[in-house]
């Protein structure tokens, strides 16, 4: 094969996880501000700006678990036993945010219930993933071609920071959206949340990135040997440039800026975990050419994967677009 | 240490989870799929004719489309991961031939649904009325499609095709073409999108026949009991017809899984039908049997002397749980003989004086609003448990395919989707069926071709909006 196909679907599917991170992360960080967001009023306007999209974010974490066990099934067989109790208290948490979604419209006397269930189920959902990624990074361990470690393997103090770091990243999504797509009182209150929650990220940035190479020699070297480290010095740079941008942005009460800089982070930071994982998918020991499935399966869903995704991505840009602009203040259900 | 080789509880508790989340998933879909494509029809007509009706009865389903489909969506999601979770040895086996099917179900069907919904949901306002029924029918659409790729993939689980088998104990595919038209796949999508149709007719001719009962003049419930009854009298022959040509091609692939829905213990010529029964796998026989002799031969050969194989044809260990396979064939079967009883009935009905007159059809076709869902669930759980203790059918066991998880994880997750399932969508349930007993009055805007495009303005809200001043804001105050 002339073409790395695992390679590429280690490509693509990373692409369908990012896709996830900053889709979800916004409608996932509304979630977890609702509490804050003052009155009823301003948590309806602030649902109403992510429920026509909400499912088509969250298809990216489906296209990201099939497309795992359609081409890399070794890890999926693997990391999930790993990682089973906060796979299913995620999963939990999607259910319990996904119904409200409709559920805290059908009643008077139970929205409070449905808000609060979308708060928690956000929460879970977001904190299930933060544990998940510090879980990756620290590393599962494996026997033949199964998971071998225990039960908890996943809770560490890194994995807790891993943990904050994102409720803070998707907090901070949720209120860049809300200052892009709402006005009045309460995009001054995202304006402010946005402002902590920066320093907030800025922060846990930091500081996970300094972790990050203490656990495994290779981080290290990746990180910090020539001539390494002349190739990877821009990511950490870049870091600082849309941090600095995005303090400043929200200082100048921008409406798009602070949702596009806090994009730019997610990137910028999702790069660098590629540098200190790649190529294992399954770190420290299985790469992507020994989790990939057989060549045969790879390209099937490759030629379908390169029409489709294109196309998918016109008409989810599309639907986007019918929805663009702001959401006004208790527009909809007073009619 | 909680992780061990998995111990036969293990097993029972990963199947029963299994069991349960795909029960609690397969409703949302059997109602969604029918649903989705009597909207599209509901909106076609609307346009065509251009009568206001079929755009209030179309906005009195959508709100209920969308309460099902949000539950849909969470349970599936939910699916696409107990894969993993729960049967990670049979995902790392079977993956490179099942995975990119499902690959195919995101890609294809998932994506479409998503996109389109929300214009379909709250778009009204927001997109002229080309582009709003282009949306529904995506929706449509993109059930179908994924109904496809899910059949493909579970049918395959069945009537295994089209693979090879590598150094590490892989299923691999050889043949594509082969692998997705699996010999009993044909026959399980025909029956289970019939299925679905079927059961949103009945909830339809349900909710219809309920208002119809209380207020015989309304034209809107009328047409939906009509409507709905059309589907009943037409579609329950042929999902008859496509159940038994569905079970002969199983007598060719999966003979046990007859032997056990007939209570055949053994091996004979002129076997006989058991109409009802107690099948008993100590003794091997059928207790308390109520039997025509010879026409079990007659109904699988065509012939009243043909042999037959019974389960004495393999040893004990693949045997399948008989009396559950037996009798849950005979609720399904049970199921849509009524529907067919009520289908013939309503043609009949019509024949003399109309539908609207005939109270006790109403009160029948009200009964029978759930039947769908009994009967999906019925024939779910015969095909599922038909196929032990395999999970690909003669190749790989269910004991085999299971996740080394013990059971202590097992039972707390799975008591912990009972929890959850049951509250959440017990008030989705209840959500709907306040919703479908408010009475058809509502607003009966379509989508306004005078501003398509609004320059901005979001409005979600609306749709709800417009449905709660009809009726739900009395009905939200209990
Ligand atoms: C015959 C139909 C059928 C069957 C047997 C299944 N499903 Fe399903 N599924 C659908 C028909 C469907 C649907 C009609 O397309 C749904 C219902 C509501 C929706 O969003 O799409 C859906 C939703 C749905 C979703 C959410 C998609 C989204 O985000 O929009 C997932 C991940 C799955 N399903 C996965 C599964 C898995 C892993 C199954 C088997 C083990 C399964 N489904 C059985
Ligand atoms: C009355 C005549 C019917 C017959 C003879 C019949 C026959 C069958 C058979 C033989 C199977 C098992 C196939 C296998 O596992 O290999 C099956 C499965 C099933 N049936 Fe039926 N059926 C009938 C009516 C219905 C009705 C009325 C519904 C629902 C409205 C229904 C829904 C299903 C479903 C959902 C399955 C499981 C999926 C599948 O394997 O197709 N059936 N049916
Ligand atoms: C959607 C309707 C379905 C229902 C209601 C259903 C029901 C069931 C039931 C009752 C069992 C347990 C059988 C037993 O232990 O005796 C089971 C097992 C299983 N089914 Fe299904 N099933 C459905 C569809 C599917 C589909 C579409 C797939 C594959 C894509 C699938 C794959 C499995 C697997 C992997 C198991 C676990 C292993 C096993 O016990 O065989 N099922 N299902």
């Amino acid at each position: 094969m002339i073409l790395d196909l695992a390679f590429v679907w280690a490509g693509l599917i990373a692409f369908a996880v990012l896709a996830y991170v900053v889709l979800d992360g916004f409608d996932l960080g509304i979630g977890m501000l609702f509490p804050v967001l003052g009155d009823d009023a301003n948590r309806d306007t602030a649902m109403n700006s992510v429920a026509p999209v909400w499912d088509g974010n969250e298809t990216w974490l489906v296209l990201g678990g099939g497309g795992l066990l359609a081409v890399f099934p070794l890890a999926y067989a693997v990391i999930l036993p790993a990682l089973y109790p906060l796979v299913i208290a995620m999963l939990l948490g999607l259910v319990l945010r996904g119904v409200a979604f409709e559920f805290r419209w059908r009643t008077e006397r139970g929205k409070f219930l449905w808000d609060w269930s979308f708060t928690l189920g956000s929460l879970i959902a977001t904190l299930s993933q933060g544990l998940m990624l510090g879980a990756l990074v620290q590393g599962i361990r494996v026997e033949g071609r199964a998971y071998a470690g225990g039960w908890y393997d996943w809770l560490t103090p890194f994995s807790v920071m891993t943990a904050a770091a994102l409720v803070t990243g998707y907090a901070l999504l949720g209120a860049a959206w809300l200052v892009l797509k709402t006005e009045g009182s309460l995009q001054t209150l995202a304006f402010r949340l946005a402002r902590r929650l920066a320093f907030a990220l800025l922060a846990a940035i930091v500081i996970v990135s300094a972790w990050t190479p203490l656990l495994d020699a290779q981080f290290l070297t990746r990180w910090f040997t020539f001539p390494a480290i002349v190739y990877v010095a821009p990511v950490p740079l870049l870091t600082a440039f849309a941090g600095w941008r995005l303090i400043a942005s929200i200082e100048r009460r921008r409406d798009a800026e602070p949702f596009l800089w806090t994009l730019a982070l997610f990137v910028l930071c999702y790069v660098g975990l590629g540098i200190s994982l790649y190529p294992k998918i399954v770190p420290p020991s299985i790469t992507i050419w020994q989790a990939a499935a057989p060549d045969t399966s790879l390209l099937f869903l490759l030629v379908g994967a390169a029409v489709l995704i294109p196309i998918i991505l016109a008409y989810t840009a599309y639907s986007y677009w019918v929805f663009r602009g702001k959401v006004r203040v208790g527009e909809g259900y007073h009619h | 240490m909680l992780l061990a080789v998995a111990d036969s509880l293990a097993i029972d508790l990963a199947r029963f989870q299994f069991a349960f989340t795909i029960s609690a998933h397969i409703f949302f879909p059997a109602f969604s799929i029918g649903l989705a494509s009597y909207l599209a029809v509901l909106e076609g007509l609307w346009l065509f004719t251009g009568r206001d009706i079929y755009m209030r009865i179309f906005r009195y389903w959508l709100t209920i489309f969308a309460v099902t489909f949000g539950m849909g969506v969470v349970s599936g999601l939910v699916m696409s991961y107990q894969f993993g979770t729960n049967w990670s040895l049979f995902s790392d086996k079977t993956g490179p031939v099942l995975g990119p099917l499902m690959g195919y179900e995101v890609l294809t069907a998932f994506f479409l649904e998503a996109g389109f919904l929300g214009i379909m949901l709250f778009g009204l306002k927001r997109v002229g009325r080309g582009l709003h029924f282009t949306a529904t029918l995506m929706v449509a659409a993109g059930t179908l499609v994924s109904a496809f790729w899910i059949l493909s993939v579970n049918s395959w689980m069945h009537t295994p095709a089209g693979y090879g088998i590598n150094e590490a104990g892989q299923f691999i595919p050889i043949d594509w073409w082969a692998v997705v038209f699996n010999p009993s796949f044909p026959y399980r999508l025909v029956h289970m999108v019939l299925a679905a149709y079927l059961t949103t007719a009945f909830v339809v001719g349900a909710a219809g026949a309920w208002h119809l009962l209380r207020d015989q003049g309304s034209e809107g419930h009328r047409i939906m009991f009509s409507m709905a009854l059309w589907m009943a009298a037409l579609v329950t022959p042929l999902q008859i017809v496509a159940g038994d040509m569905h079970g002969l091609n199983t007598l060719a692939h999966q003979p046990m899984k007859i032997a056990a829905m007939e209570g055949h213990y053994e091996t004979r010529r002129g076997q006989p039908l058991h109409l009802f029964g107690w099948p008993d796998s100590t003794d091997g026989r059928v207790h308390f049997n109520v039997s025509v002799p010879g026409l079990g031969s007659y109904v699988l050969t065509h012939d009243w002397n043909g042999e037959v194989k019974g389960l004495d044809a393999v040893p004990r260990k693949d045997w399948p749980n008989v009396p559950l396979v037996f009798w849950s064939f005979r609720v399904m079967v049970g199921i849509g003989l009524l529907m067919l009883a009520v289908g013939a009935w309503s043609l009949v009905a019509r024949l003399r004086g109309g539908l609207s007159e005939a109270r006790w059809l109403q009160r029948a076709a009200l009964v029978m609003g759930p039947s769908g869902f009994a009967a999906v669930l019925a024939g779910w759980i015969t095909t599922e448990a038909g196929r032990q203790p395999w999970t690909v059918y003669g190749l790989l066991r269910t004991s085999d395919s299971v996740a080394p998880i013990a059971a202590p994880a097992v039972g707390s997750s799975l008591a912990m989707f009972m929890v959850v399932y049951l509250v959440v969508f017990g008030a989705g349930t209840f959500y709907i069926l306040r919703l479908m007993g408010r009475p058809l009055t509502g607003s009966d805007e379509g989508p306004d071709p005078s501003h398509p495009q609004r320059a901005s303005g979001i409005t979600p809200g609306l749709v709800m909006g417009a449905k709660q001043t009809s009726g739900t804001q009395e009905a939200a105050k209990p």
